[in-house]
């Protein structure tokens, strides 16, 4: 017997099954096909306005800043006021995102870098797959259009978020993901960001800026 | 055989670190946990709701556990991984050491793993002549002093930052010796600069999982720095580590208990970053690890389910039952003596490494209950102290003096006359002995009582008398 049967017989063992009983089998394959929601807060939940003021306010309270701009045109213009607000240089890398690359980069003065990230970054943009208002949460998906290296390694991170992407709950961004990637599958990395990296280990004082991103900038794009 | 044990000498341990005037200095900071946590638990009406659900979750998926392993299994090798699987802690360190020689890897990057401690794969990479990096900045700091996690969640919690800087000021002796250090924000800046090099020179990055999910063979973390995700997209490969109760059967089951992990660990309504994980680099992909690989280990898991102790495999590793343990805060983690301290780490002990050598730690407890009421999982975790107790005495392995105490004790209380009797005369002599004061700093066969506080003077009537008295009244 290997380990793997020998673990899976210790386990039948202690409970009390072969393994092979109807009614287990019905009832696994039943709660992985319908994904039950449980218990759902009640304080993402709202039409698009309140969802809206309520990602805003949960993404500032752990610290990241957030923006709102009226189309996607206007970005660039926010992003490079945010960069110079803070004395960051000039540069700015980003992925293959369609919806990044139609916006006017050159009516700002930013050098635009394009692809994953070796670490030598300062600033780096993402658009988000969708975000959650419940606990101001971001939610980024890997791909080329999107690096996961983007995410991590700059020191500022700037995310560009549709205000239609503003979902309630993390229940929200699972159906999302399952209308994308089909029922089963995912992305090799979905990314849930709330604020800047950050740590307490010393001392229990609370740093900004661990190993990931010391800025998180979220621009929400959208008209009402 | 797993990490090496101190557990058995729980008491001498104890007593250390009661004296240890730079341990108690340090453990001080860990109380803000406590407010912390209440304050998150106040925004969200819905807590103790969420708790029920994710209690039953976790029910639900240790009893089909062979189901949905088997599902998950198939997903992960559906998206590209491998799934091994470990009965012990022997087994899981050559996995992952066979892994890495495969690959040629020189160099690791570790995220945040407590099943790693578990299994002291540190320490076996090392002996393989394979350089492994902490880069969880408490995890790091540890192991540049040789030492384990004194927390689960803050593995560093019994240091000061004086004690962070002068590590600092050892290990890295290519930087500039007259740097200010003085402030914690230059220890983290110093610490992400140079473990960053280490994350882009890694080979494999070793993480562990908060959660392992069937329904799309997904791993979980759940961190606030960001190494864990350093480690596991910039090397080649990434190696999971995670023990067979993982497994939760949905993403919106995952969603419940990421919503209690949180909140229940450090306060927070989410960790800044909740990262899930699908095999390996996608077609197309310009980063993440081209390989990906989940170990699962049982080591003595399997046979605690469907017994008494199967509500422990419920944990999902919050540390809120040691932030709120009288006992955990005087005396810190590793007065407990092996990988897992606290209430959690009392009841799971003895469990993984036996009665005879983890069967101390259930007694350190003073059952006030705090551990079992923020449980975010409901884990009876008294109770299940109070089940080891009990199989520590069945099995003779209580230290004499207490058996014959106990029998002392027993053979005055099946005897209610004479143990009303013997109660009052002692109550009366210690009053007639404590007066003045009020208290004593020393008593005969008290010494585990009076070297650490002083025991107040009974008042002279038992409360069973008193208690009569108060009954015949009523009457």
């Amino acid at each position: 017997m290997n380990s793997r049967e020998a673990i899976f017989a210790s386990i039948r063992r202690s409970l009390g099954v072969s393994g092979q009983e109807q009614t287990r089998r019905f009832e696994v394959e039943t709660r992985l096909k319908q994904a039950p929601p449980g218990v759902v807060p009640k304080r993402g939940q709202g039409d698009p306005a309140a969802r809206l003021a309520t990602f805003r306010a949960e993404a500032e309270r752990a610290q990241a800043s957030v923006a709102e701009v009226a189309a996607w045109a206007d970005t660039p213009a926010e992003i490079a006021r945010f960069l110079r607000d803070n004395n960051c240089p000039a540069t700015l890398r980003m992925g293959a995102d369609p919806r990044l690359a139609a916006v006017p980069w050159s009516e700002t003065s930013l050098e635009i870098l394009h692809g994953a990230s070796d670490g030598r970054d300062v600033n780096a943009v993402s658009a988000a797959f969708a975000a959650i208002a419940e606990t101001g949460t971001l939610a980024l998906v890997s791909g080329p259009d999107n690096p996961t290296t983007l995410n991590f390694l700059p020191d500022n991170h700037i995310v560009v978020l549709p205000r239609e992407a503003i979902l309630a709950d993390f229940e929200g961004a699972f159906a999302k993901l399952r209308a994308t990637y089909g029922k089963g599958a995912a992305p090799r990395t979905l990314n849930l960001i709330t604020g800047p990296s950050r740590s307490a280990d010393i001392e229990q004082t609370l740093l900004l800026g661990a190993h990931g991103p010391r800025r998180l900038h979220i621009v929400i794009v959208g008209e009402d | 055989m797993s990490a090496t044990a101190t557990s058995a000498h729980f008491k001498e341990n104890a007593h250390a670190a009661l004296t240890d005037a730079r341990l108690q200095g340090a453990m001080a900071f860990s109380r803000n946990f406590v407010s912390r946590r209440a304050a998150a638990v106040e925004r969200l009406p819905e807590f103790d709701a969420l708790r029920d659900s994710a209690k039953a979750i976790k029910d639900h998926a240790l009893a089909h556990l062979d189901l949905y392993l088997e599902a998950y299994e198939s997903r992960v090798r559906a998206s590209g991984g491998e799934v091994h699987f470990a009965q012990d802690a022997e087994e899981a360190r050559r996995i992952v050491i066979d892994l890495c020689k495969a690959m040629g890897a020189k160099s690791i990057a570790k995220g945040k793993s407590m099943i790693a401690e578990e299994i002291g794969l540190n320490h076996a990479l090392e002996g393989a002549g394979i350089e492994a990096v902490e880069t969880d900045l408490g995890e790091y700091i540890i192991q540049l002093r040789g030492e384990t996690p004194s927390h689960i969640i803050a593995p560093a919690i019994h240091l000061t930052a004086k004690d962070v800087e002068g590590e600092f000021r050892k290990a890295h002796r290519d930087l500039a010796a007259d740097r200010s250090l003085a402030e914690p924000e230059q220890l983290l800046s110093e610490a992400r600069q140079v473990l960053r090099a280490k994350f882009l020179a890694a080979d494999v990055g070793v993480t562990g999982a908060n959660f392992l999910i069937a329904e799309t063979g997904t791993s979980i973390i759940v961190t606030n720095e960001g190494n864990g995700d350093l480690t596991q997209i910039l090397p080649e490969a990434h190696i999971v580590i995670a023990s067979i109760e993982k497994i939760v059967p949905t993403l919106e089951d995952a969603a419940q208990l990421m919503r209690v992990l949180a909140r229940s660990a450090t306060g927070q309504d989410a960790s800044v970053y909740t990262t899930l994980s699908t095999g390996p680099r996608r077609p197309g992909d310009p980063d993440g690890p081209r390989a990906y690989h989940v170990v699962i280990l049982d080591n003595g898991r399997s046979t605690m389910l469907g017994g008494q102790f199967q509500p422990m495999l419920r944990c999902i590793r919050c540390g809120a039952c040691m932030n709120h343990c009288p006992v955990y805060q005087a005396v810190g983690g590793h007065a407990y003596g092996w990988v897992y301290p606290g209430p959690m780490g009392a009841v799971l002990t003895p469990s993984l490494i036996g009665v005879a050598e983890g069967g101390q730690l259930p007694n350190a407890s003073t059952f006030c209950g705090r551990c079992e009421s923020v449980c975010p999982v409901r884990i009876p975790l008294p109770g299940m102290m109070r089940h080891w107790r009990e199989r520590e005495f069945e099995r003779r392995l209580s230290p004499a003096p207490l058996r014959y105490g106990l029998g002392f004790w027993a053979f005055f209380a099946s005897r209610p006359a004479l143990y009303r009797l013997a109660t009052d005369l002692a109550a009366r002599a210690l009053k007639l002995a404590g007066r003045g004061k009020g208290r004593f700093a020393w008593l005969p066969f008290a010494a585990g009582w009076t070297g650490y506080r002083d025991l107040a003077a009974p008042e002279g009537a038992t409360f069973q008398s008193r208690w009569r008295a108060k009954s015949g009244a009523v009457k």
